[in-house]
C-alpha cells in the first residue's frame, strides 16, 4: 500500500500550479463581490487541456482517472474555492454517462466542444417540488415522430446563464410504484433559450456562477439527442453521481485547506496581549484538528476515487468522503474566522467567502441526511429509511 | 538545424533555503525540486524556433542524479523531442559539465545550444562561456532577444546601461536572460505526450569526462539575521544617533 503521489501526479499538480497561478485573492474576491463569472480563469483551464483530464483521449482528453481529477479539484477549490470549482465542475464530470452510454455518433459531435471548453453544460436534474426523492420528478419528454417534446421546472440548475447545453432528467413514462426508477430518460441538448427560461436564484455564496430555476416549455430535444435506452435514464444517471461526490468531496477538502492555512498565518502574525495568538493552545488546538481531520479526509477521497478507477463498487466511500468533507470543512472555515477574530468577517480576509462556499458541498448534491441514510443502510444493512 | 538545451533540476525558486545540520551544504532533502527559470526560459526560446519552423529537433540534456529525468520531462512538455541524461549521483561543477555538453554536441551533431545564463543554486555564470570556448563556437550572452536568419543570429544583450545587438554564425551558444520571454505552462495533453518521449540514460563515466571535484565547499551558512530597526522621533533624534551611537558621521 503505497499512499504517495506518483510522479506522474506529481507533475500534474506543478503544472496546474503554474498555470493557475496568476489568478490570486483577489481575482476571486472581486468575481464573489461582482458576481462576475470567471471566465478568463475557465479559459485559462480549457485552454491547458484540463477539462479532459477524465475524458478519453481520442476526443481529446487525457483519459487520466477519477483521482487526477479529484487531485485537480482539490489544488483548484485550494487556490479559488468553490467559485473556481464550480466554474468548471460541471465539464469535468457531467459528460461521464455520454463517455460510458453514448453512441460513437453522439460522442464524436459531444465530447470535443466539452473538453476544449466551446460548450458549457448545466445539469438539471433537482426539481422545486421532489427534491431529493428523484423518482417522483415531473418534468416530462414526450416523444414525437423525430423529437421530444420536454415541459417541465427545474431548481438549482447551476451556470444556466451561460451554457449552451444542458443535460436533463425526464419522465418518459408512468411512474410505477414497482420499479419507481423506470421510465426516466436522460437527455444531451441545445440549451435554447426560446423555450427555456433560466431566472437566477440570489444565494449566499458563490454569486460568480449562477444557479437558476428553469422554466422549460415545449424544449424540442431531437431523438439524436436521449443518451442511450428510453426509461434507462436513471441508471445512467447513477453511474455518474459516485464521481460527482468524489469530486464535491475534493472541493471541500480544499477549501478547508485554503481556510486553514489562513488561519495558521494569522495566527503566526497577529500578537494580542504581547504574544502571537499562536501561542495560546485555544487557538492552536482546534488547528492542529483541523489538520488531522484534513488528512484523513483525503485518504478517504482518494480511496473512494481509487475504487471507482478500479471499477468496484465506491457508493459508501464516495458518499463518506463527500459527508466528512462537507462536516470537518464547516468546522475548520468557522475556525478559520474565530481565529481571525473580527477581522475573520471581512471580505478582505476571505475566510467569510469560504465559509459561505463551504456550504455548497454540505447540502449538495446530496444532504448529508440523505448520506447517512445510504450508509446505513448500504454499509450497515440497517432498514432503508427514505 | 538541431537545438542542445540543457537543464538543471534546482531547488524550487519558491522554497526558503535551508543549510544541512552540518552546515556542509544546502538541505535538499524533501524539498521541493524544479527546473533552473532561466532553463525554463532555453526551452521556450527553443520551442518557439521550432515552431517557427526555424529548428527540426530540439534535444534536452540534464546532468544530475535519477530525479533530473522529470526535470528532462517537463522540457518535453513545453515541447522538448528527447532527452539525454548523464547520470551523476554527486556535484558536476560547471567545467566538467562544459565538457559533457561538449561530447553530445559533436556525437548529435547540433547547430545551436541555448543555456540558462546561469543556475539559480550557485550562480555560476559558467557552462555557456566555457562550453564556447572548448567547442570553439561564437557566443552570445544574456539575451534577451533572439532573430534567426538562416544560418545567421541577431541577438540582442543586457549590459550594464543598455542594450547590445551582436551578429553571429551558426553554430554557437547562446544563454538566455530573464527577459527573453516568457516560458509556457505545459497543457494537460503534452504532459501526457512527454511520458512516450525517449530518454537516454547515461553513466558520466561513458562520457569520457573527469567530473572529479577542482573546489572544496569549506562551509555553508546561513545569512546572518536582520537586526530590527528602530523609530526615532524626529531629524534631531537621527542625527544624534548616527552620530554617537553608529558613529558614521
Ligand atoms: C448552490 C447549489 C447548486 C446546485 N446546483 C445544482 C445543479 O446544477 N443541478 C441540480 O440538479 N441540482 C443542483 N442543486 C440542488 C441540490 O442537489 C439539492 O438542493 C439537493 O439535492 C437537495 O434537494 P432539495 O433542496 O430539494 O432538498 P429536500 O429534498 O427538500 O430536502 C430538505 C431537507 O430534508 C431532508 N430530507 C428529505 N428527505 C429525507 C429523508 N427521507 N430522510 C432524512 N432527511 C430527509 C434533507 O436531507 C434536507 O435536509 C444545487 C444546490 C445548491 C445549493
Amino acid at each position: 500500500m503505497d499512499f504517495s503521489l506518483s510522479n506522474e501526479q506529481n507533475d500534474l499538480l506543478n503544472s496546474l500550479n503554474n498555470t493557475i497561478h496568476d489568478y490570486d485573492d483577489n481575482y476571486w474576491l472581486h468575481c464573489d463581490n461582482t458576481s462576475k463569472y470567471p471566465i478568463e480563469f475557465v479559459n485559462t483551464i480549457a485552454e491547458g487541456g484540463w477539462l479532459g483530464i477524465a475524458m478519453p483521449t481520442e476526443f481529446g482528453g487525457s483519459n487520466l482517472g477519477v483521482t487526477e481529477a479529484a487531485l485537480m479539484m482539490m489544488l483548484i477549490s485550494e487556490k479559488g474555492g468553490m467559485t473556481a470549482a464550480s466554474s468548471i465542475h460541471m465539464n469535468i464530470f457531467g459528460p461521464s454517462s455520454i463517455v460510458k452510454f453514448g453512441t460513437k455518433e453522439q460522442k464524436e459531435r459531444w465530447l470535443p466542444n466539452i473538453i476544449s471548453g466551446k460548450t458549457k453544460m448545466c445539469f438539471a436534474v433537482t426539481e422545486p417540488d421532489t427534491g431529493l426523492d428523484t423518482t417522483r420528478l415531473k418534468t416530462k419528454a414526450e416523444r414525437n415522430e423525430n423529437y421530444y417534446l420536454i415541459n417541465g421546472r427545474k431548481i438549482w440548475t447551476s451556470t444556466a446563464q451561460i451554457t449552451n447545453k444542458i443535460m436533463i432528467i425526464a419522465r418518459t413514462s408512468k411512474r410505477e410504484n414497482g420499479n419507481p426508477t423506470n421510465g426516466l430518460s436522460l437527455f444531451y441538448t441545445d440549451f435554447n433559450r426560446d423555450s427555456i427560461e433560466a431566472r437566477i436564484i440570489n444565494k449566499m455564496g458563490r454569486a460568480a456562477v449562477d444557479t437558476n430555476e428553469l422554466f422549460i416549455d415545449d424544449l424540442k430535444a431531437p431523438i439524436e439527442d436521449i443518451i442511450g435506452e428510453e426509461g434507462k435514464g436513471f441508471s445512467y444517471l447513477i453511474h455518474s453521481l459516485n464521481p460527482e461526490r468524489i469530486l464535491v468531496a475534493a472541493e471541500a477538502y480544499g477549501i478547508a485547506k485554503n481556510a486553514l492555512e489562513r488561519a495558521v498565518n494569522y495566527a503566526n502574525e497577529r500578537s494580542v496581549f504581547d504574544r502571537l495568538i499562536g501561542k495560546n493552545q485555544s487557538i492552536q488546538h482546534p488547528l492542529a484538528e483541523a489538520w488531522a481531520k484534513l488528512e484523513s479526509v483525503k485518504l478517504l477521497i482518494l480511496k473512494a476515487a481509487n475504487l471507482y478507477d478500479n471499477n468496484k463498487s465506491c457508493g459508501v466511500e464516495a458518499n463518506a468522503a463527500k459527508f466528512l468533507a462537507a462536516e470537518y470543512g464547516m468546522e475548520i472555515c468557522k475556525q478559520a474566522i474565530a481565529t481571525h477574530g473580527g477581522m475573520g468577517y471581512a471580505k478582505e480576509y476571505h475566510v467569510e467567502r469560504l465559509f459561505r462556499e463551504m456550504m455548497i458541498p454540505y447540502l449538495a448534491p446530496v444532504s448529508q441526511q440523505l448520506v447517512l441514510s445510504y450508509i446505513a443502510e448500504k454499509a450497515l444493512g440497517l432498514p432503508k429509511s427514505y | 538545424m538541431k537545438i542542445l538545451v540543457p537543464v538543471k533540476r534546482v531547488i524550487d525558486y519558491n522554497v526558503k533555503i535551508r543549510v544541512n545540520s552540518e552546515g556542509s551544504a544546502v538541505e535538499t532533502n524533501n524539498v521541493k525540486m524544479s527546473m533552473n527559470p532561466f532553463d525554463e526560459i532555453a526551452v521556450e526560446e527553443a520551442v518557439r524556433l521550432k515552431e517557427a519552423g526555424k529548428a527540426e529537433e530540439i534535444i534536452i540534456t540534464s546532468v544530475g542524479d535519477k530525479g533530473s529525468q522529470e526535470t528532462i520531462r517537463t522540457a518535453f512538455a513545453m515541447g522538448g523531442d528527447r532527452g539525454i541524461h548523464i547520470l551523476n549521483d554527486s556535484n558536476t561543477e560547471p567545467l566538467a559539465v562544459a565538457k559533457i555538453l561538449k561530447y553530445i554536441v559533436d556525437k548529435e551533431g547540433i547547430d545551436l545550444v541555448i543555456l540558462g545564463k546561469q543556475a539559480i543554486d550557485d550562480d555560476s555564470n559558467q557552462t555557456g562561456q566555457m562550453l564556447a570556448a572548448l567547442l570553439n563556437w561564437p557566443q552570445a550572452t544574456f539575451a534577451s532577444k533572439v532573430e534567426v536568419n538562416s544560418s545567421e543570429l541577431k541577438v540582442t544583450r543586457e549590459i550594464d546601461g543598455g542594450l547590445e545587438t551582436l551578429k553571429l554564425n551558426l553554430p554557437c551558444v547562446i544563454t538566455t536572460d530573464l527577459r527573453l520571454n516568457e516560458p509556457r505552462y505545459a497543457s494537460l495533453p503534452n504532459i501526457m505526450k512527454a511520458k512516450k518521449k525517449q530518454i537516454i540514460e547515461m553513466p558520466i563515466s561513458d562520457t569520457g569526462v573527469d567530473s572529479s571535484p577542482r573546489l572544496e565547499t569549506l562551509k555553508v551558512e546561513e545569512p546572518a539575521v536582520r537586526s530590527g530597526g528602530r523609530k526615532v522621533a524626529d531629524v534631531d533624534e537621527l542625527i544624534n544617533v548616527l552620530k554617537e551611537e553608529v558613529g558614521i558621521i
